[in-house]
């Protein structure tokens, strides 16, 4: 096991990239600690799976260097970076029974028997697959097949990391929450490197300690979930994460006040460094918006039973302004006014949180 | 008007679905909400007449269709897979269903065009579907299945492929775009939240069954039996075996409280009580509920919420609130049950109460 590099890696599919565009990734540099829990989130195209693919050796970088520990593994086969990868299909031997598709990585490596046998129980019962060893994986659910996946990853005790690449996709809501949680819990007892790749925000957000946004090839940001849900960096982090995404409204700043259609909208951050005839904007998380007395007048539009909670639709002008209430709260008639929670409401300047260092 | 009177389809000694009579709502959103296999896809394949019943009939504007052929009926359908004609620009592909019926030209480019709009596909009509992003593809495929009049579209997890945020607008998209459309309209989805956000009504599908059929809200809130509720549940509802005497309701030796309402009226005998993550709170919680000690199993945050799994009685329970909240592993934590949001089921499965 070991520190995970990424420094300043670039990739092009293209042999002579000269646009922006043409760069999957525009040079990521990302440091994960030995045992980590992380997750890579982003949209189809936002270059998750070009980084993993550079990380598990499929792909060599057009530059930068990747580093597990000490060494340098950029040159480095797949195979020779003791890797393990859990897909979005399950990868199982279907006419093999349970034990000998979690036996097989071992064998392969030429293990001595009993070192197998031992290996392979100790993995069934963390995964619950303990009951079915002797049985033929052919018979099995698509989330059983799933964790035989997953063992067949983590059965190795060589491995630097183990990496997931939208491994909860095709597997049912109400099994979808039973495997993640299964996940987790593996991870606390075993603290292996795991590297999770998703567009699910929910799935990020549940297993990571630490969350990478990705978007058009490069890293918006990086943090703990509560971070990335609380404090944004880029508005993009605000749309992408949160269901609905944050409420993203454009104002005006003067004398250091952002205002929306003449309504001053006190903000946790202050408005500096923000240059003339950039575009502002208020990011609020519809969380965070409440029906008041007095505020932004808005028009109530239209309602969305969610279940457990209710969205809310409003509209000020051409602005939509999404408000969370809980499943039994009381609805306004069509006109209201909406307050937002000061210490949750920031200000943006080009898509950039105001007043930071890019 | 679609009628399912008693239709069944065995496919060799299997039994895919059970005899079924629904009558579909017209001009409203009708959701198919079931597990893989729970028979969603079998049950638009009768619909459509792609395969025919072995036993019942289907009826259409009031008459049988049963053995009207898949192409006599105005039928579009759009998989989770989509298809499109690779060869094709998106704006041929999009008018195909047009060109087989021989429309004549301006009205093509009218509809494509008003079609192409509505779904945001302007800028992209001279392209072919490869240059297209997987969301721009499937709402091609939409845009086909809705550039001609067919009475009866079905969707059959269109949207299970695509990203979660393209996922999140066209959910917005689909109901509106129907909104003013004389059709029936059935979507199938393996997620209770799709469900619930495509407003309309839902049928949930278990096993080749369908447990209930009616309002979305209705069906989700006054869930007719136990698998019902867990069909229609995300996350899974928590359940838990109960003992109803003396005018109360025992969940165990420390947990109990008053049986009100309805729940007097029932007779002394065990039942099983539901009650949905979000009515589990850390204590303090809302207070008036019910509170017990479990030892914490697993924690997770997910930015706005947090999530703990418990062990209750033997069974697995989860807590959903809002805010984060931090657990040990393996350390005992109070919750508050806010018991009068419990469902309570007989024996047999039936809602009894709650």
């Amino acid at each position: 096991m070991a520190r995970i590099r990424l420094e300043n890696l670039r990739h092009s599919y293209q042999a002579a990239p000269t646009r922006d565009a043409d760069w999957a990734l525009k040079d990521v540099d990302l440091a994960w600690e030995d045992g980590g829990a992380y997750a890579l989130l982003g949209p189809s195209g936002c270059g998750k799976t070009t980084l993993l693919n550079i990380v598990s050796g499929l792909l060599r970088p057009t530059s930068g260097r990747v580093r597990f520990g000490d060494e340098d593994v950029t040159d480095r086969a797949p195979d020779q970076r003791n890797i393990a990868q859990v897909f979005q299909f399950p990868v199982v031997y279907d006419t093999m029974s349970v034990y000998d598709n979690l036996a097989f990585p071992l064998r392969n490596r030429g293990l001595p028997a009993a070192q197998v046998d031992a290996r392979v129980r100790e993995i069934a019962v963390l995964l619950e697959l303990d009951g079915m060893l002797a049985q033929r994986a052919a018979g099995l659910t698509a989330d059983g097949k799933q964790k035989i996946s997953l063992g067949r990853g983590l059965v190795r005790s060589d491995v630097n990391v183990i990496m997931f690449d939208e491994p909860l996709t095709v597997i049912d809501p109400h099994l979808k929450w039973r495997l993640r949680s299964k996940l987790k819990e593996l991870h606390e007892r075993i603290r292996l490197t795991m590297i999770y790749v998703t567009h699910d925000q929910t799935e990020a957000m549940t297993f990571a300690d630490q969350v990478v946004v990705m978007h058009e090839g490069t890293v918006v940001q990086a943090g703990t979930p509560v971070e990335l849900f609380e404090r944004p960096r880029h508005t993009f982090v605000g749309h992408f994460i949160g269901s609905p995404g944050m409420n993203i409204l454009p104002c005006e700043v003067s004398d250091g006040v952002a205002r929306i259609a003449g309504v001053p909208v006190p903000t946790a951050n202050r408005a500096v460094g923000v240059v003339p005839g950039a575009r502002t904007e208020i990011g609020v998380r519809p969380e965070f918006v409440r029906f008041a007395e007095q505020g932004i007048p808005v028009r109530v539009v239209h309602v969305a039973d969610a279940g457990r909670h209710q969205i809310v639709e409003t509209r000020h002008g051409d602005s939509l302004i999404r408000v969370l209430l809980d499943e039994h709260q009381a609805v306004p008639a069509q006109a209201a006014h909406l307050a937002f929670d000061p210490a949750f409401t920031r200000l943006y300047a080009d898509g950039w949180l105001a007043g930071e260092a890019r | 008007m679609l009628e399912l009177k008693e239709v069944s389809r065995r496919v060799g000694a299997q039994t895919h679905i059970y005899p079924t009579s629904l009558v579909l709502r017209e001009s409203v959103f009708n959701v198919l909400l079931g597990t893989t296999l729970a028979g969603k896809t079998t049950l638009m394949q009768l619909m459509a007449g792609l395969v025919p019943p072995s036993s019942g009939a289907v009826w259409f504007g009031g008459r049988d269709v049963t053995r009207v052929p898949v192409q006599q009926r105005k039928v579009a359908m759009v998989f989770q897979q989509f298809i499109n004609y690779p060869n094709l620009s998106v704006f041929e592909n999009i008018a195909s269903p047009l060109r087989v019926a021989r429309r004549p030209e301006s009205e093509v480019r009218a509809r494509v065009g008003h079609i192409a709009e509505l779904l945001q596909l302007g800028p992209f009509l001279g392209r072919r579907p490869a240059e297209l992003s997987g969301g721009q593809q499937q709402r091609t495929a939409l845009a086909r299945a809705l550039v001609k009049d067919a009475d009866l579209v079905l969707l059959d997890e269109p949207l299970a492929n695509l990203d979660y945020k393209l996922r999140e607008a066209l959910r917005e998209e689909l109901p509106r775009l129907f909104a003013n459309r004389q059709c029936t309209v059935v979507y199938a989805t393996t997620e209770p939240g799709e469900a619930l956000l495509l407003g309309g009504y839902t049928a949930t599908v278990h096993e080749g069954r369908i447990t209930q059929y009616g309002a979305n809200g209705a069906v989700y809130r006054q869930p007719a039996d136990l698998l019902t509720a867990r069909v229609f549940s995300d996350p899974p509802i928590n359940t838990a075996r109960v003992l109803k005497s003396g005018g109360r309701i025992r969940l165990s030796e420390q947990v109990d409280w008053p049986a009100e309402g309805r729940l007097r009226e029932l007779p002394d005998g065990e039942y099983t009580v539901g009650l949905r993550p979000h009515y589990v709170l850390p204590a303090p919680g809302k207070g008036g509920g019910v509170q017990l000690d479990c030892k914490v199993l697993i924690a997770e945050i997910s930015g706005s919420e947090s999530v703990v799994h418990f062990e209750l009685s033997g069974m697995p329970w989860v807590s959903l609130s809002h805010g984060v909240r931090v657990f040990k592993v393996g350390e005992a934590a109070r919750f508050e049950l806010d018991v009068a949001r419990c469902l309570y089921f007989a024996p047999d499965g039936a809602r009894v109460a709650g």
